[in-house]
């Protein structure tokens, strides 16, 4: 647990000429998994792309392991390590579960190798499938190629949107236990925005609520914990 | 007879096909990748001759290696005016053809004024191949290779190479190819430098056949954009090479029977039906049932 690994500071971002974040500040450390809940609309997919800098940001800033990242491209982001599985997953359908991997080797530059121990060991289905073009995965098999070729780029940061959406349960299972392992074994740190309460509950050290564009409660393990709390937070 | 009729209508067919996939594919490649149309395309194809007449002529270098120079040299400036130029227009494309047009012009107009009307010709080279009773130009035979190798090349570069994996990752979603730290930005550079150096090798190769004029790039950019929109920049590869075989068998028979300019309307005819019926032209005709299989894939277990 030494050192911060993002901080966040009044950050403003949002698409077009409105600002959806309206000044959020968090600090996440090395080798936690921390959740941002909320309902939908209120900015958690908005703050990852502005974190990734597929966003522009108006004002604010956002530090990667001390250093400023604020004005830095989405690939020069990811090469100095930050990981990103995308809501909706995101993969290249056109291209074979094998080369979608090698797309994620360009993350963090300063990596010594790649993962694909790691991502065939978690995800087996994705070595049987390798051949095969990722369009034609199922959804959850799909999810799995998102996180694994984030994975393969030995991130020090990862970052996952929703990776329950539209899953069946026994897969979101297997995808928390990946997770868990990973962050267990590797001391990688996540960022997870999920609105599935058992999967926050199982992985999540902590968490930050939000609430029109900003962090409106800063919630414990426990507070995660007690389902009745969270859907507080999660409730339309 | 049937023979020899039948040697000469594959020689005509591989001549014109040679002709379209060369005017084409430097053209489809930025299309396809970049999804920018170089309206400067013509003449960088225009550049490629002239460099390829000034080393033969002043240099007096062999062919081959004036070939080189072209592509090389087009290529050099296709990377240059990516840098200062192109990249500025990439979120937009009208920005874009009137930025390329406007390079067309200045490369048209400056090529005048400092070299004049016309060009010292570079000489045909003489090779004649026999086939039984019939003969026929080795160098048009060649250009018929170099084409398909220029395709082959390419298809190896796109489908064998990382960096090709990341051009059609870039392709399919750019936005998240960046964010897997892929330079999507050197990608395009890459690109539109590549696409210069076809165009370059096109002008060079075809030095030999035409009068070496400013305003050559004309006779080329015609067929090569009839090319590119029946092909559609889906796919460059499966387009460049469906597009060019179906108008070259549509129009060498035309063009033989009655003469070239029946051939190229026959060619503007082909490619208003074409793309009244696939509008996206073969590759993207292509791209929509790789996609319904995938779709269908991907219910079924």
């Amino acid at each position: 647990m030494d050192g911060t690994v993002l901080n966040i500071s009044g950050l403003y971002a949002g698409y077009g000429n409105g600002n959806i974040l309206q000044g959020v500040a968090l600090e996440i450390g090395q080798g936690e998994i921390v959740t941002i809940v909320g309902r939908n609309g209120v900015g958690k997919s908005t703050l990852m792309k502005a974190i990734m800098g597929v966003l522009p940001v108006t004002s604010g800033d956002i530090a990667f392991i001390g250093r400023p990242i604020t004005r830095l491209s989405p690939d020069q982001r990811a090469a100095m390590g930050i990981g990103y599985v995308p809501q909706g997953r995101e993969i290249f359908p056109e291209l074979t579960v094998e080369e979608n991997l090698l797309m994620g080797e360009s993350i963090n530059r300063t990596k010594r190798r790649t993962r694909y121990d790691i991502v065939y060991a978690y995800f087996p289905i994705l070595g049987e499938r390798r051949r095969q073009l990722a369009g034609t995965l199922s959804g959850g098999q799909q999810q799995m190629l998102a996180i694994g070729r984030a994975l393969v780029g030995a991130p020090r940061l990862l970052l996952v949107d929703e990776p329950s959406v539209g899953i069946q349960p026994t897969i979101v299972q297997e995808i928390g236990e990946v997770l868990e392992r990973i962050n267990a074994e590797e001391a990688l740190t996540i960022v997870l925005v999920e609105q599935n309460t058992r999967l926050i509950a199982r992985l999540a050290h902590r968490g930050y609520a939000m609430d029109k564009g900003r962090i409106v409660a800063q919630l414990t393990c426990d507070q995660l914990a007690n389902q009745e709390a969270l859907v507080r937070y999660l409730a339309v | 007879m049937s023979l020899f009729v039948l040697a000469n209508l594959l020689y005509q067919f591989a001549d014109t096909m040679a002709f379209l996939l060369l005017a084409a594919l430097g053209l489809i490649i930025i299309l396809g990748v970049i999804d920018l149309i170089n309206l400067a395309h013509g003449e960088f194809i225009m550049l490629g001759a002239y460099l390829t007449a000034l080393s033969y002529n002043w240099a007096h270098l062999p062919l081959l290696a004036c070939v080189l120079v072209s592509m090389v040299g087009v290529g050099l400036f296709g990377l240059f005016l990516e840098r200062v130029l192109i990249r500025r227009f990439y979120q937009d494309k009208l920005g874009a053809l009137v930025a390329t047009w406007g390079v067309s012009l200045i490369l048209s107009q400056g090529i005048l004024i400092v070299f004049g009307p016309s060009m010292a010709a570079v000489p045909f080279p003489q090779w004649t191949v026999t086939l039984g009773s019939s003969s026929f130009d080795g160098y048009r035979l060649m250009l018929f290779g170099t084409a398909i190798a220029a395709v082959a090349v390419l298809w190896w570069l796109l489908y064998h190479t990382r960096i090709g994996v990341q051009t059609r990752a870039a392709m399919q979603n750019a936005e998240m190819a960046a964010c897997l730290g892929i330079r999507v930005r050197r990608i395009y550079l890459l690109t539109f430098a590549a696409g210069s150096a076809l165009a370059g090798l096109t002008g060079a190769l075809y030095a030999p056949t035409t009068t070496i004029v400013p305003l050559m790039g004309t006779g080329f950019v015609d067929v090569a954009f009839i090319t590119v929109v029946v092909g559609g920049g889906a796919n460059p590869i499966v387009g460049a090479l469906t597009s060019a075989a179906v108008l070259s068998v549509i129009s060498t028979p035309l063009a033989s029977i009655s003469g070239t300019f029946v051939g190229r309307i026959g060619l503007l005819v082909a490619a208003l039906v074409v793309i009244r019926f696939l509008p996206r032209g073969f590759s993207g005709y292509w791209r929509d049932l790789q996609r319904r299989r995938i779709a269908a894939a991907a219910v079924a277990p």
